[in-house]
């Protein structure tokens, strides 16, 4: 039942998560953390760093460190198949018809209207991460008085060299992970 | 299709998936370079077609693309077998890191890295965001900016479904590919 479950979950992260990346973020924060209770926020959080620091899709890191820990390495299986078999068979019908055809308008019409909701989703489940990452809670609190200013500087640092440099966001990552360690040990 | 160009194509993507941090679009470059300038697989034209027909399609970009390069080279089976190299090397990595978490996680240091780490993904999307939303505004167009501001409030305070929202934007998307070509088939006739 459970393999049932995550099948289905990952099946609809792989077919509704448009625009690659961290599109997929908002739908599997609704299926793993919102509708189904197989992680917390906070191990939400983790996971999204684990998957920005190695290799390999979003969708699919999501997928293998979720189903690990609800069924083990046959439900990191399975919530992996059910996240690719959307893309199996929309880009292999997608490319057929390309090449037969080689006409992509419409679909790049829907795409069109699709990208400006995407950014949405996406900004909407990044407040929930900010305020994790500020706060250690998704929801904004009545106090405000348990921010904490070196999650606060990391962001802000981080945010700055990115939009600036654009640099390469492992190195932000990995500078977060170092600045993290000597600001706690400090302070 | 001898199997000497199936194992190629299999340790091909195999090896390109292991190497796609921060973000699947970094494959394809890597793609082009192994397929087209290497293996002389596929031509630069087709590489940009497959390039937006993957990214046109639900899902990861680096699954769609390696899904696509096997289906063109060597057909379902092709896809089949490319699907399965771009799949395995993060279902390992994963696995392992998943085994080791809740050790890893209890540690004080790694604590330390991890909390340091969020705050750093959440200037990573933030940044995203940024980025992606300024393409939104800078097509200088109503419509899309309406789009995005409506699906925000709708997926953020009334917490609507988010493939509802994917859905009728796909859908608002459409009629205004139609009523755009109907418009330029108009300005066509005049």
């Amino acid at each position: 039942m459970i393999y049932l479950q995550l099948l289905w979950s990952f099946f609809q992260i792989g077919l509704f998560s448009i625009g690659g990346g961290y599109a997929a973020m908002p739908l599997i924060q609704h299926q793993v953390v919102e509708l189904h209770p197989w992680l917390t926020m906070t191990q939400f959080a983790d996971i999204m760093t684990i998957a920005e620091m190695t290799p390999g899709p979003i969708a699919i890191n999501s997928a293998t460190f979720v189903g690990i820990q609800v069924a083990g390495i046959p439900g990191a299986v399975i919530a992996t198949v059910g996240c690719v078999i959307p893309s199996c068979i929309i880009v292999m019908t997608l490319a057929y018809v390309y090449f037969r055809f080689r006409n992509l308008t419409m679909v790049q019409g829907v795409l069109g209207g699709l990208r400006p909701a995407v950014v949405s989703m996406i900004a909407s489940a990044g407040i929930g991460l900010v305020l994790l990452a500020f706060f250690g809670a998704q929801t904004l609190p009545a106090d405000l008085s348990g921010i904490s200013y070196v999650s606060v500087a990391i962001f802000l640092i981080g945010f700055v060299v990115l939009r600036k440099w654009k640099v390469n966001p492992m190195y932000v990552m990995g500078g977060a992970g170092v600045l993290g360690v000597a600001l706690q040990s400090l302070f | 299709m001898n199997g000497k160009k199936m194992r190629t194509l299999f340790l091909s993507t195999l090896q390109l998936s292991a190497c796609t941090f921060g973000g699947g679009f970094i494959i394809i470059p890597l793609m082009r370079k192994k397929f087209v300038e290497e293996l002389h697989w596929i031509d630069e034209q087709e590489m940009l077609d497959l390039t937006a027909i993957a990214q046109s399609s639900p899902g990861a970009i680096a699954v769609n693309a390696s899904i696509l390069v096997g289906y063109h080279v060597a057909g379902v089976a092709g896809a089949l077998l490319t699907v399965l190299g771009a799949v395995l090397p993060p279902l390992v990595i994963i696995s392992v890191i998943s085994m080791f978490y809740a050790a890893f996680r209890d540690n004080v240091i790694v604590n330390m890295a991890m909390t340091g780490m969020t705050a750093g993904v959440a200037a990573v999307i933030c940044d995203v965001i940024c980025t992606m939303g300024k393409t939104v505004i800078q097509q200088h167009r109503v419509l899309p900016v309406a789009v995005m501001v409506l699906s925000f409030i709708a997926a953020y305070f009334f917490d609507v479904n988010i493939i509802l929202i994917i859905v009728i934007c796909g859908v608002v998307g459409a009629l205004d590919t139609i009523r755009q070509s109907h418009r330029r088939k108009e300005t066509g006739l005049a």
